[in-house]
């Protein structure tokens, strides 16, 4: 901020591209209203699957889980909310644990944790899809 | 630079006043409440991956699943569950109404919030009478 002057050709967001925390502006601010908005029509659609194969037996299930529409609207359901939580997850961390190198940690663990449960949620609801 | 930052961190500054320094008001508990309700459903994935893993799995594993989600602590588990996504997902459409700028006045404010926590109460509890509902009328 000092070293601003009315002479220097470059840009004030010239100068802080690529500072700051994340080195990535608000890309991550937007990512997560972005997935937000997404979430609200689909978490109505899984809260209507989930009621509607509720009680029933396995093979049941399998058939409404299979389908086209109900595995498309789970994947998105999946992708949305899993890279959401991802997002919300680095920012509780990054107001909470102060270490670095615990910082350093618990984001890895973030990542490690939000690629898992989302990988392991495809993997299923494919699986379910394609009946292997 | 590392450095520069370090003697920066170092320097005896006034710190911002925090929490405890608040008369606690709805929209601060709501905010506080919003990001609890965030971590709750981060792990809550767990149940969902559970859930979807043991329909690929098998009947014997979706069984396992079904079993669990019948016992008290798999209800409680589920209720609150289900409690924790209703009032993000609200706590949510609030804060994107705070992000185009409207809903600042001291009425509005208020009234969102409020409806942000009876909303998501209300909201619950009708989702688990029509489940209730549900599975009363289907066969196993």
């Amino acid at each position: 901020m000092t070293d601003h002057t009315p002479n220097s050709i470059r840009t004030p967001l010239g100068r802080v591209r690529h500072l700051g925390s994340a080195h990535n502006g608000t890309g991550h601010f937007w990512h997560q209203r972005l997935t937000s908005v997404a979430n609200v029509p689909l978490t109505i659609a899984v809260i209507v699957i989930i009621m509607s194969i509720l009680g029933r037996n396995h093979a049941a299930v399998v058939q409404i889980l299979g389908s086209s529409l109900v595995a498309i609207t789970l994947l998105l359901f999946v992708i949305s909310s899993v890279y959401h939580m991802w997002l919300g997850m680095q920012v509780i961390i990054e107001d909470y644990v102060h270490d670095e190198n615990a910082k350093l940690v618990a984001l890895m663990g973030n990542t490690f944790f939000s690629f898992a449960v989302g990988l392991a949620a495809v993997f299923a609801i494919l699986k379910l899809s394609f009946g292997l | 630079m590392m450095a520069e930052a370090k003697a920066t961190r170092l320097k005896n500054r006034p710190l911002s006043p925090h929490l405890q320094i608040y008369k606690p008001m709805l929209t601060m508990m709501m905010s506080i409440v919003h990001r609890i309700t965030g971590g709750a459903l981060y792990l809550g994935t767990l149940l969902l991956v559970w859930w979807l893993v043991a329909a690929a799995s098998g009947p014997n594993a979706y069984a396992a699943v079904q079993w669990f989600m019948e016992t008290l602590i798999g209800r409680l588990i589920l209720f609150g569950y289900t409690w924790a996504l209703i009032h993000h997902a609200l706590g949510g459409i609030r804060h994107l109404i705070w992000d185009l700028g409207y809903g600042f006045g001291p009425v509005e404010r208020e009234w969102l919030t409020a409806a942000n926590l009876v909303g998501s109460i209300v909201l619950t509890i009708v989702l688990w009478i029509v489940g209730y509902l549900i599975m009363g009328t289907s066969f196993r």
